[in-house]
């Protein structure tokens, strides 16, 4: 459980999620990181280069750590729920309180991982469609609605003459792997509980 | 798929092999090797990279040009000597400098032997240096940039030919001098060449950290030729031998007259005593006036500076450090074998090729087996110092290269073909033609003491009939060998730009990985760039008018300008604040007596203009640089030198 909950400080190093953009002109893909606390490019340029592409198409620029309220609020609530785990995880251990705690904090990170998708989905949307109505190419879908720029939320997409490649990075996986520590945890916890009372 | 395309292409190469070679008659026939597995060996299939880098001298272009091998594909021209309209080189404000000399503004230059940076005699792909023999300079160019960084003109020389060559740890880059001149120069008969004409020899030191360039010293040898040089190495470091002609001292006619000695010289120079004695105050500070031009990699900028005193040194003065050793008809090339230990004369007019050795040399030194002296230099007995002779192994025998597994490889300029032999044994074991009349050949790292085999490419003279006639004048050719078996394999024909007289070539690893994308506009100090769109403004200076402008995809800032007059002298500083690779921005205005920019990603140019008509005159990118690149354009009013209009300037309204 202890070593679950501290897995997620891991986002503090590790970007939680990547963006690649590869096309015929682009051999070594621009890319973004995506941390807690901000968004960096995976070489130096690359914000700036994918901001110089995108101004073509209208989006808005790639959102600095103050424009947006999550980056500062994500660390306190990753960095909150993580001493979170490990008070229960020691409490846990020396037996103070129950381990279905251990389910609750997963339930609770799990609500809160999802929050945060929806809203990291949200931003896509809008960061995708939300477009300048001067744009200087403006390509509108066969039904005639104007087309979205949306990078996929996780997967692979095609945006005109970009291939996007969108998944979770290290500390994403490390998060996963910290959340799934604590279902085990749970499990052990459930184990012991159940011998001691046959 | 990929193999599948990979084999059909292959064996469309074979065919395309097989049809020439019955198209170019005779001398394809002669080159009669072509085994069915050659196109594979030089094919490198698209996308895919060469495995090695060749530097090719552009001869009377003034430049360089980058190949890669085995495929022999022009990969670029990198200006060096020569105005190049096409990047602004020698054109624009900031790059003027570099062809500054005390001649003056020389637009032009004959590019000779490039020859790469070593470290413990091993390449090491940081610089690259070329000598200009018509104006004697040298120039250093950074292999991370591929560009020329820096230029020093070497006074007391003419005819800048037995250079640039570097020692095994580029101490030192070398320029001997082809023609001797009066030192200093002086208004005296041309009868009275012999005894009071010299030929400077320039060690001139290499930083070990930035590369640039300094003439230590100057040693002022007898009035002969000195043709070509090379260092010595391993046994030998310390150590540099210059071919001689013309030891006749002959100043006309030279055809007959410099080839009248049965013998002339390899000059050996121990350079460690030189600098030896100079660091100990030897020598004589001489007045001179040499330019020295460095480009400057953060200001984008080059500076010129006229330096006025060099160190001389009479050889005379400095025991034990200069010899002359003997050597048969005209020596051309001077090569030193990677073990140190056999120095090559390749006597142009000698049906042998005379090979000295450095351990009999020394010996011989030591022993004072001396045949007499010339202008107060030892001569050495010619049986004493031979190591051995190649017999007849061609005719007009003019350089050697080596490829470190104890052969040696002579182009043979009359026959017209090249000679592989056995240093010890001396004996001839392959030889394959030329197309035609081969001047220099090159195997990679060839100077060094660790040639890295495999290919030798022989840089012909002659053209003729080996590709699609393109009228009286031809591009030269030049021929790919496969050295790594026991014969000579002839690869590829390729065509050369200029004359390529050498060419030095590495392993690709180093210089590849190193290779620069784009300059940080963060270092740009350059004193007009504009770093961003608000940094844009035009400042007139009484009739000078100042541009501040950027470039980025697709625009420039400012795009309309007014308040230039007729007159006026308009400096357009052009930075492109692109930081992307491979995406440069062009610029050119009507009507401007000038060439082109092209301005890399984080680079500032300067173009001037001076408007001589009233007008509103258009300017745009030159190189397609993006969807909107035909949109990429801008327009400036010209008005009459007595208007009152004022400066101006606006991007994306109008101005008011």
């Amino acid at each position: 459980m202890i070593i679950g909950a501290l897995l997620l400080l891991g986002l503090f190093k590790f970007p939680l999620w990547n963006i690649m953009l590869g096309a015929p002109q682009y051999p070594d893909p621009l890319g973004m990181n995506i941390y807690i606390d901000g968004i960096q490019g995976v070489s130096e340029f690359d914000l700036q280069n994918i901001d110089g592409l995108n101004h073509y198409i209208g989006m808005k620029t790639i959102p600095k750590a103050h424009e947006m309220w999550e980056f500062s609020m994500f660390p306190k609530v990753i960095f909150g729920m993580a001493m979170l785990g490990v008070i229960i995880g020691l409490l846990g251990y020396f037996g103070k309180i129950s381990y279905k705690y251990f389910l609750g904090w997963f339930l609770f990170m799990s609500v809160l991982g999802i929050l945060g998708m929806y809203d990291f989905n949200n931003w896509l949307v809008d960061y995708g469609g939300n477009l300048d109505p001067h744009a200087i190419i403006k390509v509108t879908k066969p039904d005639g609605t104007p087309m979205s720029y949306k990078p996929p939320l996780i997967g692979f997409k095609k945006l005109l003459n970009f291939d996007v490649t969108s998944l979770p990075h290290a500390g994403g996986y490390l998060m996963f792997i910290g959340m799934s520590l604590t279902l085990v945890a749970f499990w052990l916890g459930r184990k012991t509980s159940l011998k001691k009372t046959t | 798929m990929k193999n599948l395309i990979k084999s059909t292409l292959t064996v469309l190469g074979v065919l395309v092999a097989f049809t020439s070679c019955n198209n170019s008659g005779n001398s394809g026939k002669k080159s009669g090797a072509l085994a069915s597995n050659v196109a594979e060996k030089v094919y490198v299939a698209p996308g895919e990279y060469d495995s090695h880098y060749a530097f090719l001298s552009g001869g009377y272009s003034g430049n360089v040009t980058v190949y890669g091998l085995p495929s022999g594909r022009m990969f670029k021209e990198i200006p060096v000597f020569s105005q190049f309209p096409t990047s602004g080189y020698g054109y624009s404000e900031e790059t003027k400098p570099m062809l500054n000399t005390s001649h003056g503004f020389i637009p032009w230059g004959d590019a000779h032997h490039p020859d790469i940076s070593q470290s413990k005699g091993e390449l090491d792909g940081r610089w690259l240096f070329i000598n200009e023999n018509n104006t004697p300079r040298i120039a250093r160019l950074s292999l991370t940039t591929f560009e020329t960084e820096e230029i020093i003109e070497v006074p007391n020389s003419a005819g800048n030919h037995s250079s640039s060559f570097v020692t095994e740890n580029t101490e030192y880059v070398v320029a001997g001098t082809r023609f001797s001149v009066p030192i200093p120069q002086r208004d005296m008969p041309i009868k009275d060449y012999k005894g009071n004409f010299k030929g400077a020899l320039s060690f001139i030191s290499v930083d070990p950290e930035e590369g640039h360039m300094d003439i230590k010293f100057q040693i002022l040898m007898p009035g002969f030729n000195y043709d070509l040089s090379h260092p010595g190495r391993g046994k030998s470091h310390g150590w540099f031998f210059f071919t001689t002609y013309n030891t006749e001292e002959a100043s006309t006619l030279l055809e007959v007259n410099a080839s009248q000695n049965d013998k002339d010289f390899i000059a050996a120079i121990n350079w460690k005593k030189i600098e030896e004695y100079v660091n100990n105050g030897g020598g004589t500070m001489m007045p001179a006036n040499y330019a020295h031009n460095v480009y400057d990699e953060e200001t984008h900028t080059a500076t010129s500076t006229m330096k006025k005193e060099v160190r001389v040194v009479n050889p005379a003065e400095v025991p034990g450090a200069v010899y002359f050793i003997p050597t048969p008809k005209s020596p051309h090339g001077c090569d030193v074998d990677p073990s140190g230990e056999y120095i090559v004369g390749n006597g142009k007019l000698s049906a042998n090729l005379t090979v000295h050795s450095f351990t009999k040399m020394l010996d011989a030194i030591e022993n004072e087996k001396f045949a007499g002296e010339a202008y107060g230099i030892p001569i050495l007995n010619f049986e004493d110092v031979l190591a051995g002779v190649v017999e007849q192994p061609g005719l007009g025998p003019l350089h050697t290269e080596f490829d470190g597994k104890g052969n040696a490889y002579t182009t043979f300029f009359i026959s017209s073909e090249v000679v592989k032999w056995k240093l010890g044994t001396w004996e001839v074991v392959d030889r394959k033609p030329t197309y035609y009349s081969v001047g220099h050949l090159t195997i990679p790292g060839g100077n060094s003491g660790k040639p890295q085999g495999k290919y030798m490419f022989a840089m012909n003279k002659i053209t003729k009939d080996r590709y699609l006639p393109t009228g009286p004048e031809m591009e030269h050719s030049a021929q790919l060998y496969d050295i790594s078996g026991d014969k000579m394999e002839l690869l590829l024909d390729f065509p050369t730009h200029g004359e390529p007289h050498y060419a030095a070539a590495m392993e690709a690893g180093i210089i590849k990985a190193q290779s620069q994308k784009i300059y940080k506009l963060a270092d740009n100090k350059h004193p007009y760039a504009a770093k961003s769109d608000d940094d844009t403004k035009v400042v007139r200076e009484g009739k000078e008018v100042h541009i501040y402008m950027t470039t980025i995809r697709s625009h420039f800032s400012p795009d309309n300008i007014e308040g230039v007059k007729v007159g006026d002298k308009v400096y357009f500083h052009v930075t492109n604040l692109e930081q992307d690779f491979d995406v440069p921005h062009g610029f050119a205005v009507i009507g401007q007596n000038n060439s082109e920019l092209l301005v890399m990603p984080g680079q500032t140019k300067t173009s001037v203009w001076e408007p001589k008509q009233v007008g509103v005159w258009p300017f745009y990118c030159t190189d397609f640089c993006s969807a909107l690149h035909q949109e990429m354009q801008g327009y400036i009013r010209v008005s009459a030198a007595d208007s009152d209009t004022p400066i101006k300037w606006s991007l994306g309204e109008d101005i008011e």
